[in-house]
Protein backbone atom coordinates (compact mmCIF):
# COMPACT_ATOMS: atom_id res chain seq x y z
CA UNK A 1 0.00 0.00 0.00
CA UNK A 2 1.50 3.27 -1.05
CA UNK A 3 -1.02 5.58 0.63
CA UNK A 4 0.02 8.23 3.11
CA UNK A 5 1.39 6.85 6.36
CA UNK A 6 -1.24 8.54 8.48
CA UNK A 7 -4.17 6.85 6.80
CA UNK A 8 -3.55 3.14 6.98
CA UNK A 9 -3.27 2.77 10.77
CA UNK A 10 -6.38 4.93 11.03
CA UNK A 11 -8.33 2.93 8.53
CA UNK A 12 -7.42 -0.21 10.48
CA UNK A 13 -8.50 1.59 13.61
CA UNK A 14 -12.09 1.67 12.33
CA UNK A 15 -12.52 -2.01 13.17
CA UNK A 16 -16.06 -1.44 14.43
CA UNK A 17 -17.05 0.34 11.23
CA UNK A 18 -17.88 -2.78 9.25
CA UNK A 19 -17.31 -3.12 5.51
CA UNK A 20 -15.35 -0.99 3.08
CA UNK A 21 -18.25 1.39 2.59
CA UNK A 22 -18.53 2.14 6.30
CA UNK A 23 -14.77 2.54 6.67
CA UNK A 24 -14.64 4.90 3.71
CA UNK A 25 -17.44 6.99 5.24
CA UNK A 26 -15.62 7.03 8.57
CA UNK A 27 -12.44 8.31 6.96
CA UNK A 28 -14.34 10.97 4.97
CA UNK A 29 -16.07 12.16 8.15
CA UNK A 30 -12.79 12.22 10.04
CA UNK A 31 -11.02 14.29 7.38
CA UNK A 32 -13.88 16.80 7.29
CA UNK A 33 -14.21 16.98 11.07
CA UNK A 34 -10.47 17.42 11.56
CA UNK A 35 -10.39 20.17 8.92
CA UNK A 36 -13.20 22.08 10.64
CA UNK A 37 -11.76 21.47 14.10
CA UNK A 38 -8.25 22.64 13.26
CA UNK A 39 -9.25 25.78 11.35
CA UNK A 40 -11.87 26.56 14.00
CA UNK A 41 -9.43 26.23 16.86
CA UNK A 42 -6.69 28.07 15.01
CA UNK A 43 -8.92 31.01 14.06
CA UNK A 44 -10.30 31.22 17.61
CA UNK A 45 -6.87 32.52 18.60
CA UNK A 46 -8.03 35.89 17.20
CA UNK A 47 -10.68 36.22 19.90
CA UNK A 48 -9.78 39.33 21.87
CA UNK A 49 -7.07 40.50 19.48
CA UNK A 50 -8.98 40.89 16.18
CA UNK A 51 -7.83 43.88 14.08
CA UNK A 52 -11.07 45.79 14.77
CA UNK A 53 -13.93 45.05 17.15
CA UNK A 54 -16.35 43.90 14.44
CA UNK A 55 -13.76 41.51 13.05
CA UNK A 56 -12.95 40.18 16.49
CA UNK A 57 -16.63 39.28 16.80
CA UNK A 58 -16.81 37.97 13.23
CA UNK A 59 -13.77 35.69 13.34
CA UNK A 60 -14.87 34.39 16.74
CA UNK A 61 -18.29 33.54 15.26
CA UNK A 62 -16.69 31.86 12.25
CA UNK A 63 -14.44 29.83 14.54
CA UNK A 64 -17.39 28.87 16.73
CA UNK A 65 -19.34 27.74 13.66
CA UNK A 66 -16.45 25.55 12.51
CA UNK A 67 -16.04 23.96 15.94
CA UNK A 68 -19.78 23.25 15.96
CA UNK A 69 -19.55 21.65 12.52
CA UNK A 70 -16.60 19.58 13.73
CA UNK A 71 -18.55 18.42 16.76
CA UNK A 72 -21.53 17.39 14.61
CA UNK A 73 -19.23 15.56 12.15
CA UNK A 74 -17.38 13.77 14.98
CA UNK A 75 -20.87 12.86 16.24
CA UNK A 76 -21.74 11.18 12.92
CA UNK A 77 -18.33 9.49 13.03
CA UNK A 78 -19.03 7.95 16.45
CA UNK A 79 -22.26 6.49 15.05
CA UNK A 80 -20.38 5.04 12.08
CA UNK A 81 -17.36 3.68 13.97
CA UNK A 82 -19.47 2.60 16.91
CA UNK A 83 -16.79 1.97 19.52
CA UNK A 84 -16.27 3.44 22.99
CA UNK A 85 -15.00 6.82 21.70
CA UNK A 86 -17.27 9.86 21.94
CA UNK A 87 -16.89 13.16 20.02
CA UNK A 88 -14.53 14.62 22.61
CA UNK A 89 -12.34 11.53 22.52
CA UNK A 90 -12.00 11.96 18.76
CA UNK A 91 -11.30 15.67 19.08
CA UNK A 92 -8.79 15.56 21.93
CA UNK A 93 -7.34 12.11 22.57
CA UNK A 94 -5.23 11.47 19.48
CA UNK A 95 -1.52 12.22 19.14
CA UNK A 96 -0.69 14.94 16.57
CA UNK A 97 0.14 12.37 13.87
CA UNK A 98 -3.34 10.83 14.30
CA UNK A 99 -5.07 13.91 12.84
CA UNK A 100 -5.94 13.86 9.16
CA UNK A 101 -6.65 17.52 8.42
CA UNK A 102 -5.36 18.95 5.15
CA UNK A 103 -1.82 20.38 5.04
CA UNK A 104 -3.25 23.83 4.21
CA UNK A 105 -4.37 23.92 7.84
CA UNK A 106 -0.88 23.07 9.07
CA UNK A 107 0.17 26.63 8.31
CA UNK A 108 0.26 28.85 11.39
CA UNK A 109 -2.52 31.36 11.84
CA UNK A 110 -0.08 34.13 10.90
CA UNK A 111 -1.16 37.75 10.43
CA UNK A 112 -4.63 38.89 9.41
CA UNK A 113 -3.83 38.62 5.70
CA UNK A 114 -2.66 35.02 6.18
CA UNK A 115 -5.82 34.20 8.12
CA UNK A 116 -7.97 35.69 5.35
CA UNK A 117 -5.96 33.95 2.61
CA UNK A 118 -6.34 30.61 4.36
CA UNK A 119 -10.04 31.13 5.05
CA UNK A 120 -10.55 32.04 1.38
CA UNK A 121 -8.74 28.93 0.14
CA UNK A 122 -10.31 26.64 2.72
CA UNK A 123 -13.90 27.93 2.64
CA UNK A 124 -14.10 27.81 -1.13
CA UNK A 125 -12.63 24.27 -1.22
CA UNK A 126 -14.90 23.17 1.62
CA UNK A 127 -17.86 24.57 -0.31
CA UNK A 128 -16.95 22.37 -3.30
CA UNK A 129 -16.79 19.36 -1.00
CA UNK A 130 -20.10 20.19 0.69
CA UNK A 131 -21.74 20.64 -2.73
CA UNK A 132 -20.68 17.09 -3.62
CA UNK A 133 -22.30 15.81 -0.41
CA UNK A 134 -25.63 17.61 -0.72
CA UNK A 135 -27.09 14.71 -2.67
CA UNK A 136 -25.25 12.06 -0.66
CA UNK A 137 -26.85 8.65 -0.26
CA UNK A 138 -25.77 8.78 3.37
CA UNK A 139 -28.89 10.57 4.64
CA UNK A 140 -27.64 11.82 8.01
CA UNK A 141 -24.62 13.35 6.31
CA UNK A 142 -26.71 14.97 3.55
CA UNK A 143 -29.01 16.47 6.20
CA UNK A 144 -26.14 17.87 8.23
CA UNK A 145 -24.48 19.25 5.11
CA UNK A 146 -27.70 21.04 4.10
CA UNK A 147 -27.66 22.78 7.47
CA UNK A 148 -23.94 23.56 7.39
CA UNK A 149 -24.15 25.11 3.91
CA UNK A 150 -26.72 27.64 5.08
CA UNK A 151 -24.19 28.84 7.65
CA UNK A 152 -21.18 28.65 5.35
CA UNK A 153 -22.90 31.08 2.98
CA UNK A 154 -22.10 33.79 5.52
CA UNK A 155 -18.49 32.60 5.75
CA UNK A 156 -18.11 32.93 1.99
CA UNK A 157 -19.63 36.42 1.94
CA UNK A 158 -17.31 37.47 4.74
CA UNK A 159 -14.13 36.16 3.16
CA UNK A 160 -14.97 37.47 -0.32
CA UNK A 161 -15.41 40.94 1.14
CA UNK A 162 -12.08 40.73 2.95
CA UNK A 163 -10.00 39.35 0.14
CA UNK A 164 -11.26 42.15 -2.10
CA UNK A 165 -10.62 44.73 0.60
CA UNK A 166 -7.02 43.59 1.18
CA UNK A 167 -6.27 43.26 -2.54
CA UNK A 168 -7.80 46.62 -3.47
CA UNK A 169 -6.13 48.46 -0.59
CA UNK A 170 -2.73 48.08 -2.26
CA UNK A 171 0.45 48.75 -0.30
CA UNK A 172 1.20 46.62 2.72
CA UNK A 173 -2.25 44.94 2.77
CA UNK A 174 -1.86 43.68 -0.76
CA UNK A 175 1.78 42.70 -0.21
CA UNK A 176 0.92 40.65 2.86
CA UNK A 177 -2.03 38.98 1.12
CA UNK A 178 0.12 38.13 -1.89
CA UNK A 179 2.85 36.69 0.34
CA UNK A 180 0.30 34.55 2.20
CA UNK A 181 -1.23 33.23 -1.03
CA UNK A 182 2.23 32.37 -2.35
CA UNK A 183 3.17 30.57 0.87
CA UNK A 184 -0.05 28.54 1.01
CA UNK A 185 -0.67 28.10 -2.71
CA UNK A 186 1.08 24.74 -3.08
CA UNK A 187 -0.96 23.36 -0.16
CA UNK A 188 -4.33 24.89 -1.10
CA UNK A 189 -5.49 21.84 -3.05
CA UNK A 190 -4.80 19.44 -0.18
CA UNK A 191 -8.37 19.94 1.11
CA UNK A 192 -9.67 18.22 -2.03
CA UNK A 193 -6.84 15.72 -2.59
CA UNK A 194 -8.25 12.19 -3.09
CA UNK A 195 -8.55 10.14 0.10
CA UNK A 196 -8.24 6.36 0.49
CA UNK A 197 -11.66 4.82 0.05
CA UNK A 198 -12.70 7.33 -2.60
CA UNK A 199 -13.74 4.60 -5.08
CA UNK A 200 -16.14 3.17 -2.48
CA UNK A 201 -17.46 6.66 -1.70
CA UNK A 202 -18.17 7.31 -5.38
CA UNK A 203 -19.55 3.82 -6.06
CA UNK A 204 -22.03 4.06 -3.18
CA UNK A 205 -23.07 7.62 -3.98
CA UNK A 206 -21.71 8.96 -0.68
CA UNK A 207 -20.06 11.72 -2.73
CA UNK A 208 -21.71 12.67 -6.01
CA UNK A 209 -18.48 13.55 -7.78
CA UNK A 210 -14.83 12.56 -7.54
CA UNK A 211 -12.34 14.64 -5.60
CA UNK A 212 -10.62 15.42 -8.90
CA UNK A 213 -13.89 16.88 -10.26
CA UNK A 214 -14.46 18.86 -7.05
CA UNK A 215 -10.93 20.21 -7.26
CA UNK A 216 -11.27 21.20 -10.93
CA UNK A 217 -14.46 23.16 -10.27
CA UNK A 218 -12.95 24.80 -7.20
CA UNK A 219 -9.78 25.80 -9.09
CA UNK A 220 -11.83 27.45 -11.84
CA UNK A 221 -13.71 29.57 -9.32
CA UNK A 222 -10.60 30.56 -7.35
CA UNK A 223 -8.67 31.34 -10.53
CA UNK A 224 -11.42 33.74 -11.65
CA UNK A 225 -11.33 35.62 -8.33
CA UNK A 226 -7.52 35.81 -8.27
CA UNK A 227 -7.43 37.00 -11.89
CA UNK A 228 -10.03 39.69 -11.25
CA UNK A 229 -8.03 40.97 -8.27
CA UNK A 230 -4.66 40.67 -10.05
CA UNK A 231 -3.37 38.20 -7.44
CA UNK A 232 -0.97 35.29 -8.13
CA UNK A 233 -2.56 32.09 -9.43
CA UNK A 234 -2.38 28.83 -7.47
CA UNK A 235 0.27 26.28 -8.45
CA UNK A 236 -0.63 22.57 -8.57
CA UNK A 237 -0.77 20.76 -5.23
CA UNK A 238 2.66 19.80 -3.91
CA UNK A 239 2.95 16.17 -2.76
CA UNK A 240 -0.78 15.28 -2.90
CA UNK A 241 -0.05 11.77 -1.60
CA UNK A 242 0.85 13.22 1.79
CA UNK A 243 -1.88 15.86 1.73
CA UNK A 244 -3.12 14.86 5.17
CA UNK A 245 -0.14 13.43 7.03
CA UNK A 246 3.21 14.45 8.45
CA UNK A 247 2.08 17.54 10.28
CA UNK A 248 4.01 20.75 10.94
CA UNK A 249 5.55 22.12 14.13
CA UNK A 250 2.87 24.83 14.03
CA UNK A 251 0.22 22.14 14.26
CA UNK A 252 2.08 20.35 17.06
CA UNK A 253 2.06 23.58 19.04
CA UNK A 254 -1.65 24.06 18.34
CA UNK A 255 -2.31 20.44 19.36
CA UNK A 256 -0.49 21.05 22.62
CA UNK A 257 -2.78 24.02 23.26
CA UNK A 258 -6.07 22.37 22.44
CA UNK A 259 -5.37 19.19 24.40
CA UNK A 260 -3.97 20.97 27.47
CA UNK A 261 -7.17 21.28 29.49
CA UNK A 262 -8.45 17.84 28.55
CA UNK A 263 -5.19 16.21 29.64
CA UNK A 264 -4.68 18.26 32.79
CA UNK A 265 -7.27 16.11 34.58
CA UNK A 266 -8.03 12.95 32.63
CA UNK A 267 -11.66 11.89 32.83
CA UNK A 268 -12.87 15.10 34.47
CA UNK A 269 -16.19 16.61 33.41
CA UNK A 270 -15.74 20.30 32.69
CA UNK B 1 -62.71 12.52 41.31
CA UNK B 2 -60.02 14.20 39.26
CA UNK B 3 -60.30 13.73 35.54
CA UNK B 4 -56.97 13.54 33.83
CA UNK B 5 -57.13 14.52 30.21
CA UNK B 6 -55.22 12.21 27.91
CA UNK B 7 -51.83 13.51 26.92
CA UNK B 8 -51.65 14.40 23.23
CA UNK B 9 -49.04 16.02 21.02
CA UNK B 10 -50.99 19.27 21.44
CA UNK B 11 -50.66 19.01 25.23
CA UNK B 12 -46.92 18.68 24.80
CA UNK B 13 -46.73 21.60 22.37
CA UNK B 14 -48.74 23.85 24.68
CA UNK B 15 -46.33 23.10 27.54
CA UNK B 16 -43.36 23.76 25.26
CA UNK B 17 -44.95 27.10 24.30
CA UNK B 18 -43.99 28.26 27.81
CA UNK B 19 -40.31 27.45 27.26
CA UNK B 20 -38.43 30.59 26.24
CA UNK B 21 -35.29 30.81 24.25
CA UNK B 22 -32.59 31.22 26.92
CA UNK B 23 -31.12 34.26 25.18
CA UNK B 24 -34.39 35.81 23.95
CA UNK B 25 -36.90 35.52 26.80
CA UNK B 26 -39.70 37.10 24.74
CA UNK B 27 -39.79 34.23 22.24
CA UNK B 28 -40.82 30.65 22.99
CA UNK B 29 -39.15 27.69 21.36
CA UNK B 30 -42.47 26.93 19.64
CA UNK B 31 -42.67 30.42 18.09
CA UNK B 32 -39.02 30.15 17.16
CA UNK B 33 -39.96 27.07 15.16
CA UNK B 34 -37.61 24.72 16.98
CA UNK B 35 -40.15 21.95 17.56
CA UNK B 36 -39.89 19.49 14.69
CA UNK B 37 -41.82 16.45 15.91
CA UNK B 38 -43.65 15.33 19.01
CA UNK B 39 -44.49 11.68 19.63
CA UNK B 40 -46.57 10.63 22.60
CA UNK B 41 -46.31 6.97 23.52
CA UNK B 42 -47.71 5.10 26.51
CA UNK B 43 -44.38 4.85 28.24
CA UNK B 44 -42.57 7.99 27.00
CA UNK B 45 -42.71 11.28 25.18
CA UNK B 46 -40.26 11.96 22.37
CA UNK B 47 -39.57 15.48 21.16
CA UNK B 48 -37.31 16.33 18.26
CA UNK B 49 -35.94 19.86 18.13
CA UNK B 50 -34.09 21.68 15.35
CA UNK B 51 -30.95 23.64 16.26
CA UNK B 52 -30.96 27.17 14.85
CA UNK B 53 -27.20 27.01 14.29
CA UNK B 54 -25.12 23.83 14.50
CA UNK B 55 -22.83 25.38 17.10
CA UNK B 56 -25.55 27.10 19.14
CA UNK B 57 -24.27 26.90 22.72
CA UNK B 58 -27.81 27.17 24.15
CA UNK B 59 -28.91 23.71 23.00
CA UNK B 60 -28.25 21.91 26.27
CA UNK B 61 -30.05 24.62 28.25
CA UNK B 62 -33.03 24.39 25.88
CA UNK B 63 -33.06 20.63 26.24
CA UNK B 64 -33.09 20.71 30.04
CA UNK B 65 -35.66 23.53 30.27
CA UNK B 66 -37.95 21.71 27.86
CA UNK B 67 -37.57 18.49 29.88
CA UNK B 68 -38.50 20.37 33.06
CA UNK B 69 -41.57 21.84 31.35
CA UNK B 70 -42.78 18.35 30.40
CA UNK B 71 -42.03 16.77 33.80
CA UNK B 72 -45.63 17.32 35.08
CA UNK B 73 -46.84 14.84 32.45
CA UNK B 74 -45.20 12.13 34.54
CA UNK B 75 -43.62 10.20 31.70
CA UNK B 76 -40.00 9.78 30.71
CA UNK B 77 -39.14 12.48 28.19
CA UNK B 78 -36.66 11.98 25.40
CA UNK B 79 -35.55 15.27 23.82
CA UNK B 80 -33.19 15.08 20.88
CA UNK B 81 -31.84 17.50 18.30
CA UNK B 82 -32.09 16.59 14.65
CA UNK B 83 -30.97 17.97 11.29
CA UNK B 84 -33.74 16.03 9.51
CA UNK B 85 -34.89 19.34 8.09
CA UNK B 86 -32.72 22.44 8.36
CA UNK B 87 -34.07 25.09 10.71
CA UNK B 88 -34.64 28.26 8.72
CA UNK B 89 -35.89 31.69 9.70
CA UNK B 90 -39.05 30.90 7.71
CA UNK B 91 -40.06 28.78 10.69
CA UNK B 92 -40.52 31.81 12.95
CA UNK B 93 -44.19 32.49 13.66
CA UNK B 94 -45.71 35.99 13.61
CA UNK B 95 -45.72 35.91 17.42
CA UNK B 96 -42.07 34.92 17.28
CA UNK B 97 -41.25 37.89 15.05
CA UNK B 98 -43.15 40.23 17.39
CA UNK B 99 -41.29 38.71 20.36
CA UNK B 100 -37.96 39.41 18.69
CA UNK B 101 -38.91 43.08 18.25
CA UNK B 102 -39.88 43.30 21.92
CA UNK B 103 -36.39 42.03 22.77
CA UNK B 104 -34.87 44.79 20.60
CA UNK B 105 -33.93 42.40 17.79
CA UNK B 106 -35.10 43.04 14.23
CA UNK B 107 -36.80 39.97 12.72
CA UNK B 108 -34.94 38.31 9.84
CA UNK B 109 -35.20 40.13 6.52
CA UNK B 110 -33.10 40.85 3.46
CA UNK B 111 -30.54 43.57 4.43
CA UNK B 112 -32.47 46.28 2.55
CA UNK B 113 -35.71 45.36 4.34
CA UNK B 114 -34.44 45.34 7.91
CA UNK B 115 -36.48 47.71 10.08
CA UNK B 116 -35.30 49.24 13.34
CA UNK B 117 -36.90 47.32 16.25
CA UNK B 118 -37.09 50.54 18.28
CA UNK B 119 -38.59 53.13 15.89
CA UNK B 120 -39.59 50.91 12.93
CA UNK B 121 -37.67 53.13 10.49
CA UNK B 122 -36.34 51.51 7.34
CA UNK B 123 -33.28 53.78 7.12
CA UNK B 124 -30.57 51.63 8.69
CA UNK B 125 -27.15 50.27 7.73
CA UNK B 126 -25.61 46.89 8.46
CA UNK B 127 -22.38 47.30 10.43
CA UNK B 128 -21.41 43.64 10.53
CA UNK B 129 -22.67 40.27 9.36
CA UNK B 130 -21.65 38.86 12.73
CA UNK B 131 -23.00 39.88 16.10
CA UNK B 132 -22.99 38.86 19.75
CA UNK B 133 -24.58 35.50 18.92
CA UNK B 134 -24.21 33.25 15.87
CA UNK B 135 -27.79 34.01 14.82
CA UNK B 136 -27.46 37.80 14.75
CA UNK B 137 -25.96 40.66 12.71
CA UNK B 138 -25.24 44.26 13.77
CA UNK B 139 -27.05 47.32 12.40
CA UNK B 140 -27.36 51.05 12.99
CA UNK B 141 -30.59 53.04 12.72
CA UNK B 142 -30.05 56.41 11.06
CA UNK B 143 -33.43 57.67 12.20
CA UNK B 144 -33.33 57.08 15.97
CA UNK B 145 -29.53 56.71 16.01
CA UNK B 146 -29.54 53.43 17.88
CA UNK B 147 -27.35 50.44 17.17
CA UNK B 148 -29.43 47.27 17.07
CA UNK B 149 -29.21 43.57 16.31
CA UNK B 150 -31.11 41.66 13.63
CA UNK B 151 -31.80 37.96 13.42
CA UNK B 152 -29.90 36.66 10.40
CA UNK B 153 -31.93 35.17 7.58
CA UNK B 154 -30.76 31.59 7.19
Amino acid sequence: MTGSPGFEPLAMDFAGAGDGRERAIALLLLTMADDEFVIGFSDSEWTGIGPILEEDVAISSLAQDELGHAQALYGLLTETVNDERDSDAWAYDRPPEGYVHARLLDHPRGDWAATIARRFLYDTADDARLAALTGSSQRALAELVAKIRREERYHLMHVQTWIERLADAGGESRARLTAALEAMGPDAGTVLAPIPGEPALVRHGIVTESFAAMEAGWRDGVAATLRRLGLPQLPPTADPIHARSGHSDAFRALHHEFTLVRHSEVGATW
Amino acid sequence: MVMIAPVTADTVRSLLADVSDPEIPTVSIVDLGLVHRVRVEDDRIAVELLPTFVACPALEIIRSTAADALAPLGRPVDITFTFAVPWTTERLTDDGRAGLRRAGIAPPAAPADVRCPFCDAADSVMDSLFGPALCRSLHYCRTCRQPFEAFKPI
